[in-house]
């Protein structure tokens, strides 16, 4: 295995070279606005140690939280049309019902509910209505949408409607972007829908954001095949995942998470990954991400997307510090540290400055700290040991200590010893650990489906196959896969021993 | 009589997936109806009981279903209101309101919709004051009241009558049929009750009371305190037990979503254990291997931190979570309420002993 990861984050764009054992050589440079040149200044950066250039690399793994970012910050989405298979069932709750109006005005290009959708044992609901789907389309086209998202009642357990729909419409509307909501699995579908709607109003962002990276690479000189790393810890190819933004939504600290797991060589474990403004503790399980169970909203928008399960406090190295009360943050200076801290000559005491002054970092000029009162700079350190001591213990699932695994430019906030914790590990190269963890992700394939009339075992064994089958779909070679999760779930009130199965299977990339 | 205002709709949400004791479904959908119901200019009022005349027909309310098919097949206010009507076909009568079946889940909200599309007042009560699994658990089955007829509604015009069944246990079983065959769930409408039997059985004012614990937790979280105490304080409840989940067990048995679940003691409670049995709601709970808490007492089980009501579905290893005891309607406290709704009724051979004493 060899392998370069790429972090494009909102500071810093970071690129690592990984071999079987461990870290090569790395390189962190400023993000672009154009994204593209800031990854071949950071590739550059990496080739310039002659043991990168040695031998060509197996793969190039990038992460990026551009597709989160362009949500949250309400930019570079295109107009959509919905089209929900599934009437007369769920009419009075149609697509976009529960998006943020300010979201939705941008995003909503037409709507159309069509007869369709099945129920929970694959019986239809009622008989696709093609026409009308045919009418939708043409009304698509009227609006100049420029991508369509289509759901279905129960899709993820029958997929055939949307299959259709989508035949349909591409027959009417060549050339644009369609999503299908059963792509995005689960169930739930709203949460499902607005994925979908998500997605596609992604889509033009990704493609170009993709092509910018296809182009990097390029000019970098690199002939290895790209892949785009996602919310669970697993990569897919770049053309899959440019058809598949919203599964990048989270990728930033999962791959945080995934790089402390390996160059720890901890795979059960806390980790705290303390930035300049904010300390993001998650909890590693089998050597990835606790993911979060319930509703993740992104934006505002309801989703139900595989995301680490991740408490964020605001505790940076840029936090602002106060005398009187004595506070930290949550508000920081941010990348504005080495201009506006004390240190550096600034005017803003911030926990950057009162780790100087207690001689726990190294950073700018100590002189400019000398004033601060020995007193203060306890009070102020164990302040933050206590904001992170109640982060930490919060996320904790199991009684008794635990391992922590310290990463981020943050990480000298970080005690020698903190209550509830065994052993803290400040982790080798943490501070691109991102990257890392992006050079190592594998690729995974789930099952998410409820079983009728079939043993228990009979049920997990054919959802098992199903992940297997889907994982190789996604890239991963067959020999490696394992089975990282098996969750069941009896469903109350309906007949046949209902079993609700989700699997998970993940694995090496195919060579 | 009085409208409710959406800030209000918010609230019922909040405290009725609370006293929904583990199951009931979350309300979310039925909130999210009423949102664009109030949008177009739709409003709802709240009657207290007693203003209901003897003989005036009161339509008692509920969405009937899998949760997982509610997830899929949402709510439709219009369905909810087509149940109503039906019955008004079939009975030749005029309902003069309507009411929940149960307050604890998503069928606090059903009343809602109909009224929003019907204009009918909703009756400031409901049957459970909670929520529970099953026909016959129920404080108009208590009272011995008629069990049929029945009406159910499905969007494709799939919509049926029981016209008589003997007992409220048959009710449940022709009922799940029906609902069964049109994709586990469809919007009904029970038995038509009288303003005099709302008034002798019905559970008052328990929509005030879930829209007062749903404010609770609303001021509480604005003032960044602890929402679980601010439960107990507005709805006289008692603290049972603070921990983390340490294991779920889950199974199917008779069309139930029945399992224990075992949480282990954190803060006051470090060193114990709590462990709770379910039958879609929480039944009894157990520390340390004794009885320490059964139905009909409420057992919910919330989120530590956000005071949000957690499901027996949605439960999952790892949670932060409190469990505290309501207070039961007194009408499930007599020995015939005990009959239908006590630790037997459940499967536990336990003499029912309420934690607030007697």
């Amino acid at each position: 295995m060899r392998r370069i990861g790429i972090d494009v984050g909102g500071t810093n764009t970071d690129a690592v070279l990984v071999e079987d054992r461990g870290v090569v050589h790395w390189f962190k440079t400023a993000t672009t606005a154009d994204v593209g040149s800031g990854i071949v200044a950071a590739l550059e950066g990496l080739m310039a140690d002659p043991r990168v250039r040695a031998r060509p690399v197996d793969a190039v793994m990038i992460g990026t939280t551009h597709f989160t970012n362009a949500v949250v910050q309400r930019r570079d989405m295109t107009r959509v049309g919905a089209l929900r298979l599934g009437l007369p069932a769920s009419a009075s709750l149609p697509p976009f019902c529960d998006w943020p109006a300010d979201l939705a005005r941008l995003v909503e290009g037409a709507v159309h509910m069509v007869e369709g959708g099945h129920e929970f044992d694959g019986r239809p609901i009622m008989p696709l209505d093609e026409a009308a789907v045919a009418r939708a389309a043409d009304d698509f086209k009227a609006k100049g949408v420029k991508a369509v998202a289509v759901s279905g009642v129960f899709s993820p357990l029958v997929p055939a409607g949307e299959e259709r729909a989508a035949e349909i419409l591409r027959a009417r509307l060549p050339g644009v972007p369609i999503t299908l909501s059963h792509k995005l699995g689960r169930i739930g579908l709203l949460e499902r829908e607005n994925a979908a709607l998500l997605n596609a109003a992604l889509t033009d962002l990704a493609a170009r954001t993709v092509k910018g990276f296809t182009e990097a690479l390029a000019a970098s000189g690199i002939e290895a095949p790209l892949y785009i790393t996602q919310n669970d810890g697993t990569v897919a190819r770049a053309a899959l995942a440019q058809a598949y933004p919203v599964y990048s939504f989270a990728s930033g600290p999962t791959n945080s998470m995934r790089g402390a797991a390996f160059l720890s060589r901890r795979d059960d474990a806390v980790v705290i990954d303390v930035g300049g403004t904010t300390a993001d503790v998650g909890v590693l399980r089998h050597g990835f991400p606790r993911e979060a169970n319930a509703v993740v909203e992104v934006g505002g928008v309801r989703t139900l997307f595989r995301m680490p399960d991740l408490l964020s406090i605001g505790l940076g190295g840029g936090s602002l510090v106060s005398e009187r009360p004595l506070a930290i943050g949550p508000r920081s200076v941010g990348y504005e540290l080495t201009r506006k801290a004390l240190i550096f000559g600034g005017d803003v005491l911030t926990a950057s400055d009162v780790a100087v002054a207690a001689g726990r970092l190294d950073l700018g000029d100590k002189a400019k700290v000398a004033q601060l009162a020995p007193d203060f700079v306890r009070a102020a350190l164990d302040r933050a040991r206590v904001m992170l001591e109640e982060a930490i213990d919060r996320v904790k699932t199991e009684a008794g200590e635990v391992v922590l695994l310290a990463v981020g430019g943050g990480a000298f906030l970080i005690p020698e010893r903190i209550e509830g914790v065994a052993e803290i590990l400040r982790v080798p190269h943490g501070a691109v650990a991102n990257a890392v963890g992006a050079a190592i992700a594998q690729v995974s394939g789930e099952a998410d489906q409820v079983f009728q009339g079939l043993a228990r075992d009979a049920a997990l064994a054919e959802a098992e196959r199903i992940a297997r089958d889907n994982a190789v779909a996604a890239g991963a070679a067959r020999a490696s896969l394992k089975t990282v999760e098996v969750e069941d779930l009896p469903l109350a009130y309906l007949p046949g021993n209902a079993l609700r199965v989700r699997t998970r299977v993940i694995g090496d990339v195919a060579s | 009589m009085r409208p409710l205002s959406l800030d209000d709709i918010e609230a019922l949400a909040i405290g009725a997936w609370i006293l929904g004791t583990g199951g009931g479904g979350s309300p979310y959908l039925g909130l999210l109806n009423m949102r664009r119901l109030y949008a177009e200019g739709k409003t709802v009022r709240l009657m207290p009981p007693e203003a209901l005349a003897d003989d005036a027909w009161v339509a008692v309310v509920s969405n009937m279903g899998a949760p997982l098919v509610g997830q899929e097949r949402l709510s439709d206010s219009r369905n909810a209101a087509r149940a109503v009507t039906l019955m008004e076909e079939y009975r030749k009568v005029r309902f003069d309101a309507v009411m929940s079946l149960e307050i604890g889940g998503g069928n606090s909200i059903q009343p809602l919709m109909v009224a929003a599309h019907t204009g009918l007042p909703v009756v400031d009560a409901d049957c459970m004051g909670r929520a529970y699994p099953e026909a016959q658990m129920t404080s108009f089955a208590v009272g011995d009241l008629r069990p049929y007829p029945l009406t159910t509604v499905d969007p494709r015009g799939v919509e049926s009558i029981v016209h008589q069944v003997p007992s409220w246990k048959w009710m449940e079983r022709v009922s799940r049929k029906i609902c069964a065959e049109t994709g586990s769930t469809a919007a009904t409408c029970k038995a038509p009750r009288t303003g005099r039997e709302v008034k002798d059985w019905g559970i008052p004012y328990t929509t005030t009371q879930a829209i007062g614990i749903g404010r609770a937790v609303l001021a509480a979280r604005r003032a960044h305190v602890d929402p679980v105490a601010a439960v107990i304080d507005h709805a006289g409840g008692k603290l049972l037990f603070k921990g983390k989940v340490s294991d779920v067990e889950r199974r199917t048995t008779e069309g139930f979503l029945r399992g224990r679940t075992r949480i282990a003691g954190l803060d006051s409670d470090r060193g114990r254990t709590l462990e709770l049995a379910f039958q879609n709601e929480w039944a009894v709970g157990w520390i340390d291997g004794r009885p320490a808490v059964s139905t009909p007492d409420l057992i919910c089980v919330l989120d530590t931190v956000s005071g949000e009501a957690i499901g027996s579905e949605t439960l999952r290893y790892g949670q932060r979570v409190t469990s505290i005891a309501l207070p039961s309607p007194k009408v499930f406290l007599t020995p015939k309420g005990l009959q239908h709704v006590g630790p037997r009724a459940f499967g536990y051979d336990l003499d029912f002993v309420s934690v607030f004493g007697n």
